[in-house]
């Protein structure tokens, strides 16, 4: 240990430690303009500088940069030290121009704060500043090169922090200024958007346009909230002036550390605030087919009454509800209730069914519980190899992609499975670019590879596994040379891959819907674990089988038992002794059958075995496959109603309307991919007449019969707690504790003094052993052939989520990417005469589109690629519903498409 | 877009210093020798090939004087105007040499793509001064008219 003393305080520190973090320790403040925590020091800004004196000699040096040594006397504000701090800041000056009147960081400026601390008004220097043009490319934020002092920040949180590398230094001396190389714009460069180089900018250099709006002090409130995007589940405040939204600040929360995506700084709330937000209850007069508007007591009688009319007359299992994987688990939990109580029957899902149902069936099925199992912090700072199959986290769940990132630059290996060249595969030092739908016989040529060679982990085999005999007869089939003709990949790689990710110490599987979307989804779940379980990754840091899950809260709407087969907490509705404890908590007898899920409830609304449909914040029209036969089965039923914030193209098709509440406007928990339950609080109130969702629910309750009494949303977490033993510890009292500290609990939370389980399956799994699932590869249901010869995935891209419901009514993340494309290989676009950007038809047996054709190598000879955020173009007219036999879940990833030059 | 040939070099080149990003400067210069200049494309392949950022290495190339995007003439001639040259009238030398080629401080290279005059700060030969160099002959005592001569001969042994 080395001692020193800084400002007569006598401190002791590790050697390497530097004076800015001695410093830091005891409490003494040092200014910084160029420093960023966790990364090597820049240095280059010398704001920090302080007198060291040792061996009867002084001297000035940054602090940042000086690494302690023993006996040192560190004087932080000696006179030489504030006159060297004075120059410093006189020389930014002298070329930075003071424009602080129409400056969007007036009073939130740390150039300015310095200078008024040290009484630095203006330059001494009589140079002539001569302005440099503005970078106004980007939709949202501006670089002025004439307010940049140089310190790097937004560089090294481009290059170290996110990942992306799109921005650096330029030129040298006065002609140096910030920006993308050669001829790029900030806008034409790689750039993301993500803006958190803007809000590592201590000046107004860079700064977001939206700033121009509003000023500092004008924020009346600043309130800590969960992002609604995807399940990485992001921290941080929106910021409130005039009962509206005005920006957003990133929050150091467990599984962000500080960081956002585009869509979660800047595609967080303009759609909460949008004028296309629906107001009051809407009734379709069934003679003009026109909506029109009605009060809530027409509109919640008529849909109580019809249900109840339409379940005398066809029996409790004509009817069904969905809730809504976006909205918070209280809503979720009333949605079921309501199902189970006043419907009278188990027909309820959410859209886990349509994303990663086989990940809860497949994961419960082999370890016990389908959720991840370890933490995002976890499987970033740990590993020393990340197998990532099916998943582009740089797009779908950017925040772990840029920690993903982080791990790569520190030198953690990573294998990409994915058929496509995403942006990680570049990074990677393995890419197996396996054929769609292959992902079973990629894993058993892995777990044949393994067992060849001895590297299976032996002693957690025999202690912790059954079924081992079973899988390992299977693999002896699948020798890598076979994998290889199947999955159209390398059998060297396939064996280099098996040994990287079995021999590593610590490496997790990270998955997505590359693995869940098929008609085998639940295999292709299992063959992760099974892999898992061969070589003993599971139970432990920096491992474990991770499915990052689609949306904000869809792990909650499974764990609130949103779910045909499941009670909250996936308590089994085939247990008469769960059902027995629900009846007495709720009062009612309940239907003892599990229910239809949501991917069978259409095709029985076209049979008529479905009669009624209530629908919480789902647009299926959209996201559904086979938009054809969701029509077809949406007219077909007697009675549709739908709770929604928007017109989408499902609600279209409804009876009634009921307007709802943002996650802006209420309280609330999110529970995100890693089991982490955050809260949502409310911010702004709801446009109009629209009502709290849980509101209108306890309402309907009421009015079909049901004595619900009014629950707040807490109120409603703790009957939650109170009925689900894996949140037995969880209220909103406790998550917003002290002793909670803004990290959330991640269950299983048992008690009120559970910490929460951070690694899930540590010396024993939740169902005993751990089953090595007996998994052979069958192919996907519909494969090429010569009238639709290639075959076709559908996916997500970074600026728009799902159907744009949200995102689209951000004008800036349509300009960046508004329409349909579809990525296809050269090799195929030459054969048909289709060059880049082109229009074509795509086609399938279901359905045909027009899209725009992207050319390369992104996606292999035979395949292609397609989001369907887009209605121009929406992929899902194409798209295969044919079913996971365990999960149901259709098989988005494959299917049979014809292209043609439009 | 480059011929083919550019990129093998590239791979060439990447293949002596190892492609790794602490190679970055002396690839950058081996290409610069081997077609006086970098060509944005290729320092574009070569940074993907290295694992550093286009960014970085536009970053890395711009921060050096050395190195150029622009395409040289046949005969780089780096007039020296440090101290000494200065004193001892390398201007007079410089403004020749425009005259001459045409060329001007914004225009550094003649359109046959023969000449390419640039001032450097100081050769290292201030007992020579005024000196300038032609690609790598250093050339000491220099005037005006023996500059003009030089390109008349150097033009001369083009056309033999």
């Amino acid at each position: 240990m080395i001692h020193l003393k800084i400002d007569g305080i006598p401190v002791e520190v590790e050697k390497g430690t530097t004076v800015l973090a001695a410093a830091k320790k005891i409490g003494v403040k040092i200014p910084t303009l160029c420093y960023l925590e966790n990364l090597l020091p820049d240095g280059s800004c010398r704001i920090c500088v302080v007198e060291i004196t040792a061996n009867g000699r002084s001297w000035v040096d940054t602090a940042c940069t000086a690494q302690c040594s023993e006996g040192w006397e560190v004087d932080t504000m000696s006179a030489k030290v504030v006159d060297s701090r004075r120059k410093t800041l006189d020389l930014l000056l002298s070329e930075h121009t003071i424009s602080c009147f129409r400056c969007e960081a007036n009073g939130d400026c740390k150039l300015q704060d310095l200078c008024v601390d040290y009484g630095v008004e203006k330059t001494s220097y009589s140079v002539e500043q001569k302005a440099k043009p503005i970078d106004d490319t980007n939709k949202f934020f501006t670089y002025d090169p004439n307010k940049c002092i140089l310190c790097h920040r937004c560089v090294n949180t481009c290059n170290e922090i996110v990942g992306c590398g799109a921005i650096d230094t330029m030129n040298r001396g006065f002609s140096s200024v910030i920006g993308a190389p050669f001829d790029d714009t900030w806008f034409t460069s790689k750039c993301e958007s993500c803006g958190n180089c803007v809000a590592a900018c201590p000046t107004g250099a860079l700064s977001m346009k939206r700033r121009k709006k509003y000023r500092k002090y004008q924020v009346e409130k600043k309130v800590l909230t969960t992002c609604p995007h995807c399940a990485t589940g992001c921290q941080y405040y929106v910021l409130v002036k005039d009962g509206k939204v005005v920006d957003t600040e990133a929050y150091n929360g467990p599984s962000n550390k500080g960081l956002l995506c585009v869509k979660g700084r800047s595609g967080s709330f303009d759609f909460a605030q949008s004028p296309e937000r629906l107001k009051y209850p809407l009734i379709k007069n069934k003679e003009t087919g026109e909506f029109e508007r009605a009060t809530w007591d027409e509109a919640l009688d008529l849909v109580a009454s019809k249900f109840m009319e339409l379940k005398k007359k066809y029996g409790s299992d004509a009817l069904a509800g969905f809730a809504c994987s976006r909205s918070p688990n209280e809503d979720i939990y009333m949605v079921q209730k309501m199902v189970r109580t006043c419907f009278g029957t188990n027909n309820t899902d959410n859209c886990a069914r349509v994303c990663h149902s086989a990940s809860v069936s497949g994961l419960a099925m082999t370890l016990g519980s389908g959720a991840m199992t370890n933490p995002i912090e976890d499987i970033t700072q740990k590993p020393d190899v990340i197998m990532l199959v099916g998943s582009n986290p740089e797009e779908a769940h950017p925040v772990v992609g840029m920690q993903i990132r982080q791990a790569v630059k520190r030198g953690c290996k990573l294998i990409v499975v994915d058929p496509r060249d995403i942006g990680l595969a570049k990074r990677a030092d393995i890419h197996l670019k396996l054929k769609p739908g292959t992902n079973v016989a990629f894993a058993n040529g892995m777990m044949h590879v393994i067992i060849e060679e001895g590297l299976q982990d032996d002693k957690f085999i025999a202690e912790r596994t059954e079924g081992y005999d079973k899988i390992k007869e299977i693999v002896k089939e699948y020798t890598p040379e076979r994998v290889a003709e199947i999955c159209h990949i390398n059998a060297d790689d396939l064996r280099e891959a098996a040994r990287m990710y079995a021999k590593a110490d610590k490496a997790p599987i990270i998955y997505c819907l590359g693995v869940t979307e098929h008609s085998t989804g639940t295999e292709g779940v299992m063959s992760m674990s099974n892999m898992a379980l061969l070589v003993g990754k599971l139970g432990r840091e920096g491992c474990g089988v991770n499915p990052l899950r689609g949306q904000n809260n869809v792990q909650g709407a499974c764990d609130m038992g949103a779910q045909p087969g499941d009670f909250p907490g996936y308590q089994k509705v085939a247990n008469p002794e769960v059902v027995e404890k629900f009846e007495k908590a709720w009062g009612v007898p309940l239907n003892h059958t599990p229910g239809t899920h949501a991917t069978d409830v259409f095709p029985k609304a076209i049979t008529g075995e479905v009669k009624g449909l209530y629908i919480y914040g789902e647009d299926p029209v959209v996201t559904d496959p086979d938009t054809t036969h969701i029509i077809k089965a949406l007219e077909n039923l007697e009675f549709f109603v739908i709770q929604e914030l928007f017109m989408t193209e499902t609600a279209q098709y409804a009876d009634v309307i009921l307007p709802g509440a943002s996650y802006l406007e209420k309280e609330g928990t999110f529970t995100n991919t890693e089991r982490r339950v955050q809260r949502v609080r409310k911010a702004i109130d709801s446009p109009g007449e629209a009502r709290l969702d849980t509101d209108i629910i306890i309402d309907l309750m009421n009015r079909m019969g049901y004595p619900q009494k009014h629950m707040t949303a807490a109120e409603i977490m703790d009957e939650i707690a109170s009925l689900t033993p894996s949140f037995g510890g969880i209220s909103h009292a406790r998550l917003d504790s002290e002793e909670v500290g803004g990290r959330g609990l991640q269950w299983p939370c048992p008690t009120k003094d559970h910490p929460g389980t951070y690694i899930m399956h540590v010396g024993k799994f939740t169902r005993g052993l751990g089953w090595f699932y007996p998994a052979e590869y069958v192919p996907s249901a519909e494969l090429p052939d010569e009238e639709y010869p290639i075959i076709l995935m559908t996916g997500r891209i970074l600026y728009h989520y799902t159907t744009r419901a949200m995102t689209g009514k951000t004008p800036e993340l349509m300009e960046i990417e508004g329409k349909s494309f579809i990525e296809m290989n050269i090799v195929d676009a030459d054969k048909l005469g289709i060059k880049n950007g082109d229009k074509v038809r795509v086609s399938s047996r279901r359905g045909s589109i027009e899209s725009t054709a992207r050319v390369g190598t992104k996606t292999s000879p035979g395949e292609s690629w397609m989001p369907f955020h887009f209605p121009d173009g929406n992929a899902n007219w194409l798209t295969n519903a044919a079913l996971d036999k365990y999960a149901r879940i259709p098989e988005y990833k494959v299917c049979a498409v014809k292209i043609e030059k439009a | 877009m480059l011929e083919q040939s550019y990129y093998d070099k590239a791979d060439e080149i990447i293949s002596t210093y190892g492609p790794n990003p602490a190679s970055l400067i002396p690839i950058m210069q081996d290409i610069q020798a081997e077609y006086r200049y970098l060509p944005a494309e290729l320092l574009t392949y070569v940074a993907g090939k290295i694992g550093v950022t286009k960014a970085k290495a536009y970053s890395v190339a711009t921060f050096y004087e050395n190195f150029s995007f622009e395409a040289k003439g046949k005969y780089v001639i780096k007039v020296c105007d440090g101290t000494a040259c200065h004193v001892k009238k390398s201007m007079p030398v410089l403004e020749a040499l425009y005259k001459k080629l045409g060329l001007s401080p914004e225009k550094h290279t003649t359109d046959d793509m023969m000449f390419t005059v640039e001032t450097v700060s100081c050769l290292g030969a201030c007992g020579l001064a005024p000196t300038m160099m032609v690609n790598e002959e250093v050339h000491p005592r220099m005037t005006p008219e023996a500059a003009e001569a030089l390109i008349d001969e150097l033009r001369g042994g083009e056309k033999e």
